[in-house]
């Protein structure tokens, strides 16, 4: 550790050394951070990763297109149906297969759920490193909402396995329509909840604003993508930049910040899940009353020989999926650009010079989960 | 001293002894429960009716339980520590005036005694900081010192001023001068405000628990601990907190001084308030940053403190009519001090200064 940290023998004795997780509560699973403090301040940290690690890009070698999603779910366990999303992608450039109007419309409808549910646990597990409990209990509730949700459409709450080749697995039930439409006010008001309870909170502003501003340059540098660089003031959404799916057709605003602050980080997540309500609002409209909502899949599901990339703007940022075929019944290679693993990697630079509290604050900020860093 | 007395002052020891723990129970329901209406859920609910036997069960389960010593533990530091923090508690409550019966020991400078008393359980804690042998425990332990040390000084000058006008340091002395007459608390505002944020920061409680805070460094010096030892300590935190809110009762709200109702009535009227309060804090605020704590202490709390020690001085001095005008005249400018230091207390630390870039224009698909 003495060598990691200072790049010699030469570190002071003075200093302390902790060694912050993998079990700690708010490392978000079970990163490890090494740092060396002086006092109550990070002079250095080294970020560890790996302690979740389950190999999930070896274990998607020896599946099936069908059986993919099941593992990347696991992947990022917090936004399962995004990243089945981006997985999905992938694969039918692979086998060339068109999605019906009706799976697009479903596929955004609950991709875009998906994304609130995961920025309330981002809201409450910010809360609770700031020292607060009350914003973990508020986000859960509205985390819970959608997950009822969820749960009438493809019979889990977290883990989907939904969205498959050629548009989704299963339609939705026949009163999907009313049930979202019915929780949609219940989340926004929610949300208003949540910004009374926490967003001018004046303990929680002088905790986050202004500290360890980033500006964009400095954020391309280290990697970061999603609201995290969009704080920094970078209007950069896939969704509008390179739309998938049918992001085109729907009316939507990129939040920006200013500063890139720890509290425009928080900001960001917030105005983005209004405007994902307003995104399923649109298309709950436009979803096509009827018909087919999978389109024709070859049935021998053998990978062409060719390779296949998706980029998709996951709740974490730019999440890519590289999947090689190569005429086998398995992939040959799949390989998942997880946002989370290089915002792990970026905390060795963004925690130099912050105190131990903040530090939390920072690392919880960049809503890292170690499920999608370690895979 | 007759055999009678004797008998009765061990009675009266006794129902406290026992009354302390039965006491930290009761309150750690009603926190929980606070707790869980704020948050829109139920709280404590299975065991028990109403889930009033939760705490008794949680107790049970924690004296039940293997008590560890961690190898890399300073064994008589570790052992001895959650005594040192929890017996001071107990030694207070022998002073406060309940009722005018209800108090075990009249002592003259009690005042005093129950300020200089719980710093002793300080000690307490950088024994357990220290003896842990855990790096988080000791970080907590020299936050908690700082932390008890600072908020020490607003908190005693706060009451300095009641006992200016009390012209006593004995609790009972200064009940009963707010007998026939308005309460402290009106007449000290200023001071009572300042007493409960430093009596908060002193038992490190929300917004300054810094020294557990469990997301940072995961309950601080009680880190290690567990079973009946870990116990003590939550046994002596809510003690603290009801000795805080009792202190605030008698000092500033006047004790059991009511009318119609019985006085321990009246009591319980104004400590529960205060209880609900700490509570509420709870619910509703995040943890202060280390620096933040220290600047507000010292920028803050302690000038507005010696500014109240002179509105008392003047009212002891010239009586009501210039003191009127001086205890709002203490109120707005601790407002505007207040909001003026704090504003410098939460300032950003130096930096390089970020220029704030242009949005990019979102390109058109």
């Amino acid at each position: 550790m003495a060598e990691a940290v200072s790049g010699g023998s030469d570190l002071n004795a003075e200093f302390m050394e902790i060694n912050m997780g993998p079990q700690h509560p708010s490392t978000h699973g079970v990163c490890r951070l090494e740092m060396a403090v002086d006092g109550e301040v990070v002079l250095d940290c080294r970020p560890e990763i790996g302690y979740l690690h389950r190999g999930v890009e070896k274990i998607a070698e020896n599946l099936t297109v069908i059986q993919l999603p099941v593992i990347t779910d696991r992947a990022d366990y917090l936004s399962a149906l995004n990243t089945e999303l981006g997985v999905v992608l992938a694969a039918e450039q692979l086998y060339e297969v068109a999605v019906p109007e009706r799976g697009e419309y479903i596929r955004v409808i609950m991709a875009e759920l998906n994304r609130i549910t995961n920025h309330m646990m981002f809201y409450g597990a910010l809360g609770t490193d700031a020292g607060f409990s009350s914003p973990f209990i508020f986000g859960w509730w509205n985390r819970e909402i959608i997950h009822d949700v969820f749960e009438e459409v493809t019979g889990a709450r977290m883990l989907h396995n939904y969205i498959a080749l050629g548009g989704v697995k299963q339609d939705v039930p026949p009163n999907f329509k009313d049930s979202v439409q019915k929780i949609l006010p219940r989340l926004a008001d929610g949300l208003d909840r949540c910004h009374g309870l926490l967003t001018d909170n004046e303990i929680f502003v002088a905790r986050t604003r202004g500290f360890n501003p980033l500006t964009p340059e400095e954020a391309l540098r280290l990697g970061i993508t999603g609201p995290s660089l969009r704080a920094t003031g970078l209007a950069r959404d896939l969704r509008r930049l390179a739309p998938y799916s049918i992001y085109d057709r729907f009316e939507f605003e990129v939040p920006v910040g200013t500063v890139g602050d720890v509290h425009d980080r928080y900001m960001m997540r917030l105005l983005e899940m209004r405007e994902s309500l307003r995104i399923i609002e649109q298309a709950l409209e436009g979803m096509p009353a009827g018909g087919e909502y999978r389109g024709e899949i070859p049935r021998r599901l053998r990978y062409p020989v060719g390779e296949a990339y998706s980029r998709t703007e996951s709740p974490r940022g730019e999440l890519g999926i590289y999947i090689v075929g190569s005429g086998q019944n398995t992939a040959y290679r799949v390989k998942i650009r997880a946002p989370a693993f290089v915002h792990v990697g970026a905390m060795e630079e963004m925690l130099k010079g912050a105190y131990i509290a903040d530090a939390v604050l920072i690392f919880a900020s960049m809503d890292v989960v170690l499920g999608e860093a370690d895979r | 001293m007759s055999l009678t007395d004797v008998l009765i002052t061990i009675l009266k020891v006794l129902i406290l002894l026992l009354g302390a723990p039965l006491l930290a129970l009761v309150l750690v329901y009603v926190e929980r429960k606070t707790l869980g209406r704020i948050q829109r859920r139920m709280g404590p609910w299975h065991v028990g009716p109403m889930g009033l036997l939760q705490t008794l069960a949680d107790a049970v389960k924690l004296l039940t339980k293997e008590v560890l010593t961690p190898e890399r533990a300073e064994p008589w530091a570790y052992w001895i520590a959650p005594i040192v923090v929890f017996v001071p508690g107990i030694f207070v409550l022998l002073v406060i005036p309940f009722t005018p019966e209800l108090v075990v020991s009249r002592l003259d400078l009690s005042l005093l005694y129950v300020f200089a008393l719980p710093a002793v359980s300080t000690v307490g804690f950088i024994m357990a900081g220290w003896g842990s042998g855990s790096k988080y425990a000791l970080l907590g332990g020299i936050r908690l010192v700082a932390q008890a040390v600072s908020y020490e000084i607003p908190l005693l000058f706060s009451v300095l001023g009641v006992a200016i006008l009390a012209g006593s340091l004995s609790l009972i002395d200064v009940v009963d001068a707010q007998g026939g007459t308005v309460w402290y608390g009106v007449v000290q505002p200023v001071a009572f405000v300042i007493f409960i944020m430093a009596g908060l920061a002193e038992h490190s409680r929300t917004p300054f628990d810094m020294a557990i805070g469990e997301s940072e460094v995961m309950g601080g010096p009680t880190i290690e601990y567990s079973g009946i030892r870990w116990a003590m300590f939550m046994l002596a935190e809510y003690v603290n907190i009801f000795i805080l809110a009792s202190l605030g009762t008698v000092i500033f709200l006047g004790g059991w001084h009511g009318p119609v109702l019985p006085g321990w009535v009246w009591y319980l009227l104004k400590t529960t308030p205060i209880l609900l309060f700490v509570f509420w804090l709870r619910g509703t605020l995040p943890r202060l940053r280390v620096d933040q704590l220290m600047g507000f202490c010292w920028k803050v709390l302690i000038p507005l403190s010696l500014l109240n020690v002179v509105v008392a001085a003047t009212f002891k001095v010239y009586g009501w009519g210039p003191t009127v005008p001086m205890v709002i005249g203490s109120l707005l400018a601790a407002y505007w001090f207040y909001r003026r230091e704090w504003l410098q207390v939460v300032a950003v630390p130096a930096r390089d200064p970020v220029p704030i870039p242009e949005p990019v224009p979102v390109a058109a698909d």
